[in-house]
């Protein structure tokens, strides 16, 4: 039997798009990896609400938690998608030790964001983790790290999570921000602060709570160094002592289904990201997939909620249980909603861009591909020798072939190539991920 | 090196590397092995370099671990069970031990 809609993931976008093509009559099932929804922002929200280093937006999540376990949907979590054919709409899926198919008429990918890679020489070292990575830690298991953390890099999510350790009575001992001097003279100038007003003082509220913590301004030329893991951090005119090293460049798209499946994407110049092509209600240059939330260009969750009840909105109306006017009756609020949530992103996007080193290590010795152990040089001689684009790197380098098929490395390879042949981005292109998406035992399929 | 804070209780039993550590219900392999201050979680196939979680999101692949006796497993992915045995994965999964 055939779902109505497959959604893929269950973060804001994915619990919003359930809760609203549910109420719409549509059947709805909703894989996701983890344990419990609420994806990233929410993670682990119902067994972590009360905990006091998370108070603030953290709860703000719990009413569509609850609406999303009240509707009829059905949940599959702790439930890995490894193959997705989008002409059939057919989901292979793995769970509890066996694999599966799920068979939906339509397909919404709601599968978010990873943080940007920041390549480092000494990222690889025990005690080097992202600041996302800490943020988790402390939402699924109440866990900070212990002894002198160092924050290194920039965005809102850096600043949160400093705010957080606070609270959580384990001060960073160094805020190491990585913003170019200038930027905010710039960002001020990009547009509508009065419409980004509420979420303008939530960041002025972070920075007055994190005020205390000892700063340096524009960063640059960082690295980290240590026997067996991470002792210190150093950068250009300066260097402190470090048991945990948290780096941060802002959040990208996680395209590697959205690649994998071939969709069209085109080269976001401003967010310094790839993004799948989507239309104003998600859907991409497949007729039956659509994307929803932060997996289509970085907006944060209450974009992600509208974009989200967007998508299932528009799936009503393509399988005939929306009319004409029935869909524009709710589609144009939800539109309005999250041309209102985007108000303060282009401020953000000028005050964060990562500058080029992150994008591009400039030292030849820094590993790039953490899985291969591919460094910085290497790609560079290869693109030298003439490979053209990341996938032709594989056949020199295998970077990009390890066990995380390039979901970390796939950009700064690109970057690397692009420098060195002085050409673009859009030419270089990007590496095209294969199914298995996740790997999974043969016994996984014999059990299928 | 990770700490537990008293906010969350440590309920659930598990085996790093075969020491017992005590995390939060809720809590993955991988955030057990930080709490257990294990120097590593990996030992990588190329050059043998220690490595511990760096995503926790399932993005990075650096935490693989040998997870009751499973290879090659996202340790940030799989929660704790009571008596989970969470070993370092050393190079490469041994298809056919011998």
């Amino acid at each position: 039997m055939s779902l109505d809609l497959a959604i893929i993931g269950a973060g804001p976008a994915g619990m919003a798009a359930a809760v609203e093509a549910a109420d719409l009559g549509l059947s709805v099932a909703v894989i996701d990896e983890n344990p419990a929804p609420g994806g990233q922002v929410f993670r682990n929200l119902e067994a972590a609400a009360g905990d006091p280093a998370l108070r603030g937006d953290f709860a703000a999540g719990l009413p569509l938690v609850r609406a999303f376990r009240a509707s009829r949907i059905d949940y599959r979590p702790s439930t890995t998608l490894w193959h997705l054919d989008p002409e059939a709409g057919l989901l292979s899926v793995a769970a509890g030790g066996a694999a599966t198919e799920i068979a939906a008429g339509r397909v919404l990918l709601a599968t978010g964001a990873q943080e940007r890679p920041v390549p480092i020489p000494g990222w690889t070292l025990p005690g080097v983790m992202t600041a996302g990575a800490a943020q988790t830690l402390l939402k699924t298991a109440g866990a900070v790290p212990a002894g002198r953390t160092v924050l290194a890099g920039q965005g809102p999510l850096l600043l949160l999570l400093a705010a957080q350790l606070i609270r959580a009575g384990v001060p960073p001992a160094l805020l190491l921000e990585t913003t170019p001097e200038g930027r905010l003279a710039l960002a001020w100038n990009t547009a509508s602060l009065l419409g980004g007003a509420p979420l303008l003082a939530k960041g002025l509220g972070l920075l007055a709570a994190t005020r205390r913590i000892p700063r340096i301004r524009a960063a640059a030329g960082l690295r980290a160094e240590g026997d067996g893991r991470v002792e210190r951090v150093l950068w250009d005119g300066g260097s402190a002592a470090c048991d945990t090293l948290l780096l941060h460049e802002g959040v990208v798209p996680a395209t590697h289904i959205p690649l994998a499946i071939g969709l069209a994407h085109d080269w976001d110049p401003v967010q310094r990201c790839w993004r799948p092509r989507v239309d104003d209600c998600g859907a991409t240059s497949e007729a039956r997939v659509a994307i929803a939330g932060d997996g289509a260009g970085i907006g944060g969750w209450e974009v992600a909620v509208a974009s989200g009840r967007l998508a299932a909105v528009d799936a009503a109306r393509r399988v005939g249980r929306l009319t004409a006017e029935g869909f524009a009756r709710r589609a144009d609020p939800l539109r309005a909603s999250r041309r209102a949530k985007l108000a303060l992103r282009p401020f953000l996007d000028a005050l964060y861009a990562p500058p080029d080193w992150v994008l591009a290590p400039p030292d030849d010795a820094t590993l790039v591909c953490r899985c291969e152990e591919v460094t910085a040089g290497q790609v560079r001689a290869a693109a030298r020798l003439g490979a053209t684009g990341p996938n032709q790197l594989k056949a020199y380098l295998r970077a990009g072939m390890g066990p995380c098929q390039g979901r970390l490395c796939g950009a700064t390879l690109a970057a690397l190539i692009a420098e060195t042949r002085n050409t673009s981005l859009e030419a270089v292109g990007t590496l095209r991920p294969r199914a298995p998406y996740k790997p999974l035992t043969v016994a996984e399929l014999a059990k299928g | 090196m990770f700490a537990p804070r008293p906010e969350r209780s440590a309920t659930v039993e598990v085996f790093v590397d075969g020491a017992a550590v005590r995390v939060p219900a809720g809590a993955s392999a991988a955030a057990a092995v930080l709490l257990a201050g294990a120097p590593l979680i990996r030992e990588t196939p190329i050059s043998g370099a220690p490595r511990l979680p760096y995503c926790m999101i399932g993005v990075c692949f650096d935490c693989l671990a040998e997870i009751d006796g499973i290879a090659n497993r996202q340790a940030c992915m799989v929660p704790v069970t009571a008596g989970m045995r969470v070993a370092p994965q050393r190079g490469a999964r041994v298809a056919f031990p011998a």
